[in-house]
């Protein structure tokens, strides 16, 4: 029963709709404005270009219909599945996380804007959280390369750690609080408390945190296939005119 | 020149923390990307720039083949057992290797822990242990007999 109610249409005796919609679109306005402060910033987007710029003089001119194919391939492989990834458990964890993100905020977002919506909506919304924890703590305890490579404790946090951290809170806090409040206790509004400030914590700390990867990945993505396409490949040499014949022989990085 | 990592490139995997034979490839604090802590320890031995999955790290040449203004990039392919080459020169010019890192599948070579511990009669063997197995020479090496070794100089 209670994965199939909206959590949100019963705060809405205590919180107004509108504050609640009202908070959510500042959340959004936040992520844009962050996302933009990072890339003026850090000149992500001027160095993209300067780069692009300077690959497109010395290279072959990659065609509109490659181009097309290649940012079909982007999407496909390095975005919807996290092919960037070579190792075959960040890259579990990641899609966990991120597919579980997308439907936990899309769910938040419907539900939010639309009391009186299909129980489906509520079941993502779980679903999307429990998929964010699950591959959130993995990553977070297993398979930092601090820990996981430098032996670091599971427990050490530094500013790497905001974003994951705060996204990890954030859904914690909101699945606790939606149980509390499903079970009439008395610490629902202490928990809704919590997890207000850790959702503003992960949506206004954008320019502090890798949350903007998910825009600026893509790009690099798309960038490296590009590369490889017209032939500067990074000015690494083309592969070896040599049939593959020895398999892999990558273990995970565990030295310490 | 020590390493350096592009950290638009690196995702942080661990692999050159891993391989790094003086240590000095580690994960940042801030970025969790990885950085060579001490530089002026680097002797280039390009094994990072080899391990790295996303051809993230560099480092300039050694002098004596790649001077100044010069690139050289790595491209490791396991599974080809190849590594490739590829040097620009200031002057333009551009020069391609390939070299083979080995002819025998991965994981086929036994490590020293692998094999039995050497018996006390092994050490009074002209052998080292394990060794004829290695040579694949059946029946042992051929050695000389008490009898036949000479005795001193007369």
């Amino acid at each position: 029963m209670m994965f199939a109610t909206n959590p949100f249409a019963e705060l809405s005796a205590s919180i107004p709709p509108a504050v609640m919609q009202t908070y959510v679109v500042i959340m959004i306005v936040l992520v844009a404005a962050g996302t933009l402060f990072d890339i003026l910033h850090k000149g992500s987007a001027k160095y993209f270009f300067a780069n692009w710029r300077k690959t497109k003089s010395k290279a072959r001119q990659v065609d509109g219909g490659e181009l097309v194919s290649i940012a079909v391939k982007t999407a496909v492989v390095d975005v919807l599945a996290s092919g960037e990834f070579c190792n075959a458990r960040r890259r579990v964890a990641h899609l966990l996380t991120m597919y579980g993100f997308l439907l936990y905020v899309i769910s938040t977002v419907v539900m939010v804007f639309n009391y009186s919506t299909a129980p489906i909506w509520p079941q993502l919304w779980w679903i999307g959280g429990l998929m964010i924890l699950l591959g959130g703590y993995w990553f977070w305890f297993f398979i930092r390369a601090d820990v996981a490579a430098e032996g670091n404790s599971p427990l050490r946090v530094m500013h790497a750690d905001l974003f994951v951290l705060s996204l990890l809170a954030s859904v914690t806090l909101g699945l606790i609080w939606a149980w509390l409040q499903a079970s009439a206790s008395a610490w629902t509004s202490l928990f809704f408390g919590l997890y207000v400030i850790a959702n503003t914590v992960l949506f206004a700390s954008v320019p502090w945190s890798k949350f903007a990867h998910m825009f600026f990945k893509p790009a690099a993505a798309f960038e490296k296939r590009v590369s490889y396409a017209n032939g500067t490949r990074s000015n690494l040499p083309a592969p070896a005119d040599k049939p593959e014949q020895f398999g892999s022989a990558r273990t995970p990085p565990q030295h310490y | 020149m020590p390493t350096f990592v592009y950290m638009t490139r690196c995702d942080g995997c661990g692999h050159c923390v891993d391989i790094c034979p003086s240590d000095i490839m580690h994960i940042d604090k801030t970025y969790r990307r990885a950085y060579n802590i001490e530089p002026n320890m680097c002797w280039e031995c390009y094994s990072c720039v080899k391990a790295c999955p996303q051809n993230a790290i560099d480092v300039r040449g050694y002098a004596d083949f790649a001077p100044l203004g010069h690139s050289v990039r790595a491209l490791r392919e396991e599974a080809k057992g190849t590594i490739s080459w590829k040097l620009k020169f200031r002057d333009g010019r551009e020069k391609n290797f390939e070299s083979p890192i080995r002819t025998t599948p991965w994981g086929s070579i036994k490590g020293p822990a692998e094999y039995d511990a050497p018996r006390l009669e092994d050490f009074a063997r002209q052998e080292l242990a394990h060794e004829p197995e290695a040579l694949k020479v059946s029946g042992g090496l051929p050695a000389l007999r008490p009898e036949q070794l000479k005795r001193g100089v007369i």
